[in-house]
């Protein structure tokens, strides 16, 4: 445990990088359970709990649905509340992702993206968060240990904004980015906390001199309209989304957006990824310009809200495109990044080739190589202009 | 506990809401409610009780009152009082404030019974109450593992083959009371008195209490509506469902029979049990006897084991 009281350049895996986030954001309540690999974050969390550091009453519950449900039950009552977890365990907490956004409560989860059974496996793909992208809870992933935390920390604020009230999830790539150390930059305590600031919610169950009744049945009258205040919630988030990283960026210097460009204004050929195969992807985009090929890449950080306008203005000017998913749909079309990129194509008029790759699912690795190959193969794809051979592919797979 | 002062308290859970005429729901709520002294933040799992109470814009509750889902009403308490615990220690809330978790038995003994016996063994100041018709009812009557053996559900109904649900129910009461918790008790809807200080000693106790109290389902029992506490009353003059208490893992019984009335008496004003009498289920009836012979004997040892 690190007390930082001045910036402090430390030595950090993704996990202990989160939990120092969560110590800083001091949560009124944490209610986990352990998974691999997201484990560490609680388990160390559940330290600072026990030797004071934080305010937060820890409950360690008896599954991954529970977790869920007494952080509903907590931020209800007006707390501010989190949890972590992976895979088979954000599986568990399916139906209560739908009830914490759909109550419209600010909860903000780690979560070390992991594969989903079966077969068990227990390495980093993104088929469990990917599978709620469409729970109403907005989505940050992260490249590196410095993003998780800095994203951690951001996304308390864009989950509370008034404007926005929705739980907030941050990512990370289990193992490769949870168990790896890297050198990170932590904020001084006090600066983190300022920045991250107290939580007021309006109404509350704790409240015990304004009773009001939370969670009623919401019939054919009424769910619509809730639900389209949900959705135009997301819309509202894009804009806080944007203010937040700009006072992030104002206080401590690093600079974030819904993506990060790399190398792509004059770039003809381009790959969109998440995660951190991205930073490998750097790499290959630096070894490729001292060739002459002028290689970009768009690493998405902000998917739910779908900044798709904003994404469009970056690619629509390439000659090809690889969507990169560390996710399969199983829906004999396409991953989810390439299906919705696809589409803010389509709907906005510009035709740029696109071609699909499904990589690294159970924590296979993509290695350079491998991404080289998917720029000559799109690289090719520019030079012709027609239409790719083969539009979804997979990356270093036996078939 | 006094009646006529009871009358003066103000009602918390008000009439108007769209439970059936003659459910014992209704009556366990405000009953439970009204023997409270302290504010209540209520837990409502889903169910009979939350889809007739709280119908978007409209509520009965005039207390805090939460229902995010069906099996996990215990773990949705048990953040609530998470964060009362939190916010007490950092003196954000000067509040004495207790909470109660109200299920069914389909909420209760089966979907959840995770989120229950997790919450109890943490510890958890709440009281929960399982408000027990014996069936998934807000459903339409499917059995449950608190449905009693020959009792016609819809999906242990009686056919040319069955005679409804051949399982006798579990003793989720002496489940609940081997979690050692400090206060568990089996009430009815139909004794007011027991039910209503059996509250008050749980929501005095500091740490997790349950109470099962059996609720006659005019709908799923198919009964006369004006029945409801009578029938409760016979259930506990059958020793079909005694009342008792276990404090501190003390045994009591609350209610002794003056004369044990057979089963007959409870079950015959029940649609769901009239095939029983047919002559071929006779065998049936008798194993019905012999269960309830035998469960009010155990407990007649428990309660005599104590020191």
């Amino acid at each position: 445990m690190t007390t930082a009281t001045q910036k402090t350049l430390v030595a950090k895996t993704g996990n202990e990088a989160m939990s120092e986030a969560m110590r800083q954001i001091n949560p009124d309540v944490v209610a986990a359970y352990p998974i691999t690999p997201s484990t560490e974050i609680v388990q160390i969390f559940s330290q600072f709990a026990a030797d004071g550091l934080v305010k937060t009453e820890f409950v360690p519950v008896e599954s991954e649905h529970s977790a869920m449900s007494a952080c509903i039950g907590a931020s209800a009552a007006g707390a501010r509340a989190m949890t972590a977890t992976s895979s088979q365990g954000f599986a568990l907490m399916w139906e209560m992702l739908y009830v914490a956004a759909g109550l419209r409560l600010p909860i903000v989860m780690s979560v070390v993206n992991r594969a989903l059974s079966a077969p068990l496996n227990i390495h980093g793909d993104h088929s469990d968060t990917m599978g709620a992208r469409d729970a109403g809870w907005i989505q940050i992933y992260s490249e590196n240990s410095q993003e998780a935390y800095d994203n951690l920390i951001q996304a308390v604020r864009i989950a509370e904004d008034d404007r926005v009230k929705l739980p907030a999830m941050v990512m990370t790539d289990g193992f490769i980015i949870s168990h790896c150390m890297e050198a990170i930059e932590l904020l001084p305590d006090a600066e983190a906390r300022k920045f991250i600031g107290e939580y007021r919610p309006e109404r509350y169950l704790l409240d015990v001199k304004n009773p009001y009744t939370l969670g009623a049945v919401d019939l054919q009258d009424y769910y619509f309209e809730h639900r389209r205040q949900l959705a135009a919630a997301m819309e509202r988030a894009a804009l806080v989304i944007t203010e937040v990283a700009a006072d992030f960026k104002n206080n401590f210097g690093r600079e974030y957006g819904f993506f990060e460009s790399y190398k792509m204004s004059d770039a003809e050929i381009a790959i969109v990824a998440i995660g951190s195969a991205c930073g490998t992807a750097k790499t290959v985009v630096d070894d490729l310009r001292t060739r002459g090929i002028k290689a970009g890449l768009l690493k998405i950080r902000v998917y739910r809200p779908f900044p798709w306008k904003e994404i469009v203005s970056a690619i629509k000017h390439l000659k090809a495109v690889a969507i990169l998913d560390r996710a399969d749909s199983a829906n004999a079309f396409g991953p989810p990044l390439f299906s919705d990129i696809t589409s803010a194509l389509y709907l906005s008029g510009v035709r740029v080739p696109a071609v699909s790759y499904v990589y690294g699912l159970g924590g296979r690795d993509i290695t350079p190589e491998h991404i080289e190959d998917v720029y000559e193969e799109i690289s090719a794809v520019s030079k012709s202009g027609a239409a790719p051979a083969k539009l979804f592919n997979y990356v270093n797979l036996r078939e | 506990m006094n009646i006529k002062q009871l009358a003066l308290k103000e009602e918390l859970f008000t009439g108007g809401h769209r439970l059936c005429s003659g459910c014992g729901a209704g009556i366990m709520a405000r009953q439970a409610l009204l023997a409270a002294d302290t504010p209540v933040v209520v837990a409502n799992a889903t169910g009979c009780l939350e889809v007739a109470t709280t119908i978007f814009p409209y509520t009965s509750w005039k207390v805090n009152w939460f229902h995010s889902a069906f099996e996990n009403a215990a773990a949705t308490c048990s953040g609530m009082e998470a964060a009362y615990r939190s916010f007490r220690r950092q003196g954000k809330i000067k509040d004495d404030i207790r909470f109660i978790t109200f299920a069914g038995d389909g909420g209760t003994y089966d979907i959840g019974f995770q989120s229950l016996s997790g919450a109890v063994e943490r510890g958890h100041r709440m009281l929960y109450i399982c408000y027990n018709n014996e069936a998934y009812m807000n459903t339409g009557v499917q059995r449950s593992s608190a449905t009693p053996r020959g009792a016609h559900t819809t999906t242990a109904p009686v056919g040319n083959l069955k005679a409804g649900k051949t399982q006798f129910r579990k003793d989720l009461t002496k489940i609940m009371a081997a979690h050692n918790m400090a206060y568990v008790a089996q009430a009815v809807v139909g004794h007011w008195n027991d039910f209503m200080t059996k509250v008050q000693k749980a929501l005095a106790a500091d740490g997790p209490t349950f109470i099962n109290i059996l609720q006659p389902c005019r709908l799923g029992w198919g009964y006369p509506p004006e029945i409801t506490t009578e029938l409760g009353r016979l259930a506990v003059e059958t020793c079909i469902w005694p009342i008792y208490e276990v404090e501190n893992s003390r045994y009591k019984i609350n209610r002794r029979p003056k004369e044990k009335l057979p089963v007959e008496v409870f079950l015959k004003p029940q649609a769901r049990f009239k095939h029983l009498f047919r002559p071929e289920n006779a065998e049936l009836l008798k194993s019905i006897q012999a269960e309830v012979d035998a469960g009010w004997e155990k407990l007649q040892k428990l309660e005599a084991a104590q020191v």
